[in-house]
């Protein structure tokens, strides 16, 4: 193929979508000269699922990505109709904030900051290969016979990457949401070397609001007080929209099984992993067959469209079978449905095939992320573009990759897993996937991560300040708690009043707070001379104090984590050259090239002794290396 | 900080002595815990049999470095005496693991050395891994680079055999008991993963008092499995021993002669037992592993056949073998095959049927095993049965009869665990007593989980989730 010469990168990114942006911005602000391209800029940071940011490990992703300087905590603050922090009835670990967007207005404020961000340019093209040399990838080809060169490139294609929709009997051609896909960079990928495989989603279908009956439905209002995704942000006044809850019938369930033989899911045209969090109504049914309603919720997509969105409904069923289906909801009798529920299948890479630093295994410089990696979700795709797009700066600068640890990041858990384990179906983070949960809190992604990324120069001067400001008011705060005591009588009413056992001797307004009745808000009462501090920093200090002896425990079993953890392995290491490795072993560790002890330690078919055997095989290097130079 | 690691350093049933050995930095503080010495005037500490009124242990005044001490391994927490005993402590750097060591040597019975190192786990200690406290002397540069291969080749062959023995030291009965508590947390885990991941769902929410009946129920079933790990039923450990001899000799009868309890089949049938029954027995302390095999001959049946070929695989991983004759009958050509097998393994003759007319002579005996015992014996009067269990226990504590202490070490590690799961889950019905929250609970189950997961060999997986997801309908 012939093609002309455009101009020169430091680094170009294929797609738009919440890994693009991140991956763009995140080079740009690192100062280099980024490109990005869409299929079309209409899609740019497009949420062609449901209209919500967050949820239950989701929500600590988007703090991290926040925290690390990333783009989507502030668009979402700027952005949401509703907010809403979900399990505050259980520990402050798995507390977790999610929004409602608009979703158009999310795409034309991140389409806004691509624009207005230095070093950052934005192209709407498909891009159809990437140029390889060397080993070396170097540039992309467009449809339209432009060849961009670029010291690092990152894939980040989404469902586009040969996308096929499924309605019922119908299947064709297409990306989300009725866009373009992208044909031809699949089969340039496979020449390159490279190995794909299908996975498949689905979303529900879009309604007009005036067709639905909100008075057979349950209210879902917002939060009275918002908490702000951004550490940037410290509170936030906004009026909330609700979204509404209703449940499927008898009914619901006879109309979808009769048509089961219609569904694209039943009818075995679709090839590719659907994920088992994420089922579609007639696999819902199907296998929960005993179930006798299953539960949806009615969310609006923005504020200037009556569509709304239907969580929980998503399908592959032919269109009248949908319209029909849909009616048997109370509420949704007269449905008029604008957008029909979909199944998409698209081509992704084995996430094994890269590595920690989401740099191609087989391709230098060719950063992978999002769905194109395997996983599933906005926010799983903003939390790997952002590292990818760290990555191929600091590599272009020649600068050692940023890489999260298990016990440093939910972002590191969805890597180390991806990477490490591989997955069999689209990936979802669960604050569940995480070892030391209670460490790697919403409240604090701040505290874990802002200073890294301000070392590598991403996280503004601004941010730092604050984090710095954080940082110190929360720990003078907590000494004068541990200081300040009070006397029995002077607390005795206080107690009374909030039901709280009454003390006998002098006691520690940080003993106070440890009790599970008693907040920092509440002993204001006792406590009238107190500093200023933001929310953010009252939830993190309570939490601090409150959870002390557990947080304790988890940190010291970290420090055992860490001695695997920080056992580096040489990439070029020779495994076959190892006496004492079981073949196997040998072989996924050739294969893998982990770049810990303790990730070679996760690589499944390698066995605790392999692991004795690689620490004292690195030991004798070690001595081997020493000893030679002490010769020289 | 590394673990501070423990093991038993000596083969046990060897001989009088065993020894007991602590690597790491709590090693001091685990013996000042539990060692106690005799008073200045010379008089040992006074010991009423049971309670040992001791001296608070000194190490600057009552131990020196590098020499050993006489005195007694106490429980710590009971004052307990559990032996007499010479110890030692080693500091650091000039010991084989460049770590603080400590080596206790006390009598080489297997309870005591057992009951000795689970007391220095329950201060703090962990069960060494194969190979460790060498591995951990390559590391601390205690061994020169040329021994690095030889590090690894031990590291590999003490694990494998290790991990085997582990395995095959799992009785069906521990294993399924273990496992069906795991199915048991793993339920809980499962309700409060979807609790804590989907706030959302329709789906009911788990009640504190439901939490702790569950965890109550495991925590007794976990009590109960431990109580009968120390009885020596449960799990396996101590002596193998293997019945063995041509059919209807009286094997089953000897089985439940030494069980007291009918357990084997016996009929005049040859052939009746035709798979390996196994049964523990204690003699004089020692837990023994007792096979009942199926008589071995030519046969056509195949089911037979089978538990034949089970029969040789028993008697050659037995430490000891009881060889039945049936004296009545004579020695026939099957019988002398049989004792060809088993010839180079640590025999007991037994000439059965006492009650009628010998047609075996000693000398016959003696020319099939020379060294043996030789013990008659009638099942239907009990005649020879004490003798049998006397001359077990002479053999082993006369050291003729020797076993890799793996086995041993193996059950201390499933008793270690199985306690530490006990502790985990009783630390979550506290939590759940004082309704702390889900996810706070949920880490001491989850240890809880992977303690009985380490018993069985099965590593921390995806378990909860993939249950979550085949058991509750999720999604949007």
């Amino acid at each position: 193929m012939s093609y002309f010469i455009m101009d020169d990168y430091d680094v170009i990114v294929i797609g738009a979508g919440h890994a693009g942006c991140e991956a763009a911005l995140a080079s740009a602000r690192m100062g280099h000269k980024t490109l990005v391209f869409s299929i079309n800029l209409e899609a740019v940071a497009m949420m062609p699922c449901n209209p919500s940011i967050g949820g239950t490990g989701k929500g600590h992703l988007v703090r991290e990505i926040d925290a690390l300087g990333g783009e989507m905590g502030i668009n979402i603050d700027k952005t949401f109709i509703q907010s809403k922090m979900l399990n505050t009835a259980k520990g402050p670990a798995v507390h977790s904030l999610r929004a409602q967007a608009d979703k158009n207005l999310y795409h034309i404020e991140m389409k806004k900051t691509l624009e207005n961000q230095e070093n950052l340019h934005l192209k709407q093209g498909e891009v159809v290969d990437i140029i390889v040399e060397d080993g070396k990838v170097c540039g992309v080809i467009t449809k339209t016979n432009a060849a961009y060169r670029a010291k690092a490139v990152v894939i980040a294609t989404g469902t586009f990457l040969r996308g096929k929709i499924f309605i019922g009997e119908a299947a064709f051609e297409s990306g989300p949401n009725g866009l373009a896909p992208a044909r031809d960079l699949s089969s340039n990928l496979k020449k390159h070397g490279i190995e794909l495989r299908r996975f498949k989603t689905g979303t529900p279908c879009r309604a007009l609001s005036k067709s639905l009956d909100y008075s057979k439905m349950i209210e879902q209002k917002g939060d009275e007080k918002i908490v702000p995704f951004s550490f940037m942000n410290d509170d936030l006044k906004k009026d909330q929209i609700s979204c509404w809850l209703s449940y499927t019938t008898q009914e619901t369930h006879t109309v979808i099984r009769n048509n089961f033989s219609r569904s694209a899911l039943f009818g075995g045209q679709i090839e590719g992993v659907g994920p088992r969090y994420c089922p579609s109504i007639e696999d819902k049914i199907n296998r929960f067959s005993d179930k006798e309603r299953h539960q949806l919720f009615v969310e609006p997509e923005g504020l200037d469209t009556d569509e709304m969105y239907i969580q929980g409904m998503s399908s592959s069923l032919p269109e009248d079978v949908q319209r029909d289906f849909y009616k048997t909801i109370p509420g949704l009798e007269n449905i008029e449905i604008s957008r029909p529920a979909y199944a998409i299948e698209y081509d992704c890479i084995d996430p094994l095939m890269i590595k920690l630093s989401l740099e191609s295994r087989q391709i230098e410089n060719l950063f992978c992320a999002g769905q194109f990696n395997g996983s599933s979700g906005y926010e799983e795709a903003a939390a790997q573009g952002l590292i990818a797009g760290i990555n191929a700066a600091l590599k272009i600068s020649g600068k050692e990759p940023m890489v999260l640890k298990r016990d440093e990041a939910y972002i590191g858990v969805l890597i180390d897993d991806l990477v490490t384990k591989g997955t069999p179906e689209p990936y979802r983070i669960m604050t569940s996937r995480a070892e030391y949960r209670l460490l790697l809190r919403q409240d604090n992604a701040d505290i874990r991560l802002t200073d890294k990324s301000y070392h590598i120069g991403l996280a503004s001067e601004e941010r730092y300040r604050r984090f710095l400001a954080k940082k110190e008011h929360i720990e003078k705060e907590r000494q004068r708690l541990e200081e300040t005591f009070l006397m029995p009588l002077d607390i005795k009413e206080f107690l009374e009043s909030h039901e709280s056992t009454p003390v006998q001797n002098k006691v520690s307004l940080a003993e106070l707070l440890k009790r599970p009745e008693l907040t920092y808000e509440m002993l204001a009462e006792i406590d009238p001379v107190r500093p200023h501090l933001t929310s953010h920093e009252i939830t993190n200090l309570e939490v601090q104090i409150k959870y002390e002896g557990y947080i304790t425990k988890q940190l010291q079993q970290v420090e055992k984590f860490k001695k695997l953890e920080n056992k580096h392995l040489d990439e070029n290491l020779d495994y076959s050259a190892i006496d004492g490795l079981r073949i196997e072993a040998m072989q996924k560790l050739s294969k893998f090239k982990p770049a810990s002890v303790g990730q070679a330690s996760r690589i499944s078919g390698v066995s605790p002794a392999d692991i004795n055997v690689l620490i004292v095989y690195l030991e004798k290097q070690r001595r081997m290396r020493d000893n030679s130079n002490r010769n020289n | 900080m590394e673990d501070t690691i423990a093991a038993i350093a000596t083969a046990y049933g060897e001989g009088g002595i065993g020894i007991v050995r602590i690597s790491g930095e709590k090693s001091f503080d685990i013996l000042s815990r539990i060692f106690c010495t005799v008073n200045k005037s010379g008089n040992a500490a006074v010991n009423d049999g049971v309670n040992l009124k001791y001296k608070p242990f000194d190490f600057s005044k009552d131990m020196l470095n590098r020499k050993l001490t006489y005195g007694y391994i106490k429980k710590f927490d009971t004052d307990e005496i559990i032996d007499e005993v010479m110890a030692v402590y080693m500091k650091k750097p000039h010991t084989y693991t460049r770590e603080d060591v400590v080596e206790i040597d006390c009598h080489g019975s297997i309870i005591s050395l057992k009951k000795i190192l689970e007391e220095v786990i329950s201060l703090g200690a962990r069960l060494a891994e194969p190979g460790e406290f060498t591995k951990r002397a390559f590391l601390n540069g205690r061994l020169d680079l040329s021994q690095a291969e030889a590090v690894i080749d031990m590291i590999r062959a003490k694990t494998d055999t290790g991990y085997d023995a582990a395995l095959s030291q799992l009785s069906g009965e521990l294993s399924k008991s273990v496992s069906q508590l795991r199915a048991d947390i793993l339920d809980i885990l499962v309700n409060v993963t979807v609790n804590i991941e989907y706030p959302d769902e329709d789906i009911e929410e788990l009640q504190y008092s439901d939490l702790q009946n569950r965890i109550d129920i495991i925590v007794q079933k976990l009590v109960d499995i431990l109580k009968r790990a120390d009885e020596g039923r449960i799990i396996r450990e101590g002596l193998s021993v293997a019945i063995v001899g041509k059919p209807n000799v009286g094997k089953s009868s000897l089985m439940n002669a030494l069980l007291r309890e009918p357990r084997a089949i016996v009929t005049d049938i040859p052939g009746t037992t035709r798979d390996t029954i196994e049964e523990f027995i204690n003699i004089s302390g020692i837990p023994v592993r007792l096979t009942d095999t199926a008589g071995i001959r030519e046969t056509d049946n195949p089911v037979e056949k089978i538990g034949i070929q089970k029969s040789r695989l028993s008697f050659e991983k037995a430490d000891l073998v009881l060889f039945v004759i049936d004296r009545a009958e004579g020695l026939s050509g099957e019988d002398i095959e049989i004792a060809e097998s088993v010839k180079n393994k640590k025999v007991i003759v037994l000439l059965n049927k006492s009650d009628l007319t010998s047609c075996v002579t000693d000398a016959e005996i003696g020319n099939l095993f020379p060294n043996a015992d030789i013990i008659s014996t009638s099942m239907e009067s009990g005649e020879g049965i004490e003798k049998i269990k006397k001359a077990v226990y002479d053999m082993v504590f006369d050291g003729r009869i020797r076993q890799e202490n793996s086995v041993l070490v193996t059950n201390v590690r499933h008793k270690s665990l199985l306690e530490s799961a006990l502790s985990s889950l009783k630390d979550a019905a506290k939590l759940a007593e004082i309704k702390e929250s889900f996810d706070i609970i949920e880490i001491d189950i989850r240890n809880a989980y992977d303690s009985l997961g380490e018993i069985i060999g099965e590593s921390v997986s995806d378990d909860i989730i993939n249950e979550v997801f085949s058991r509750f309908c999720l999604g949007k």
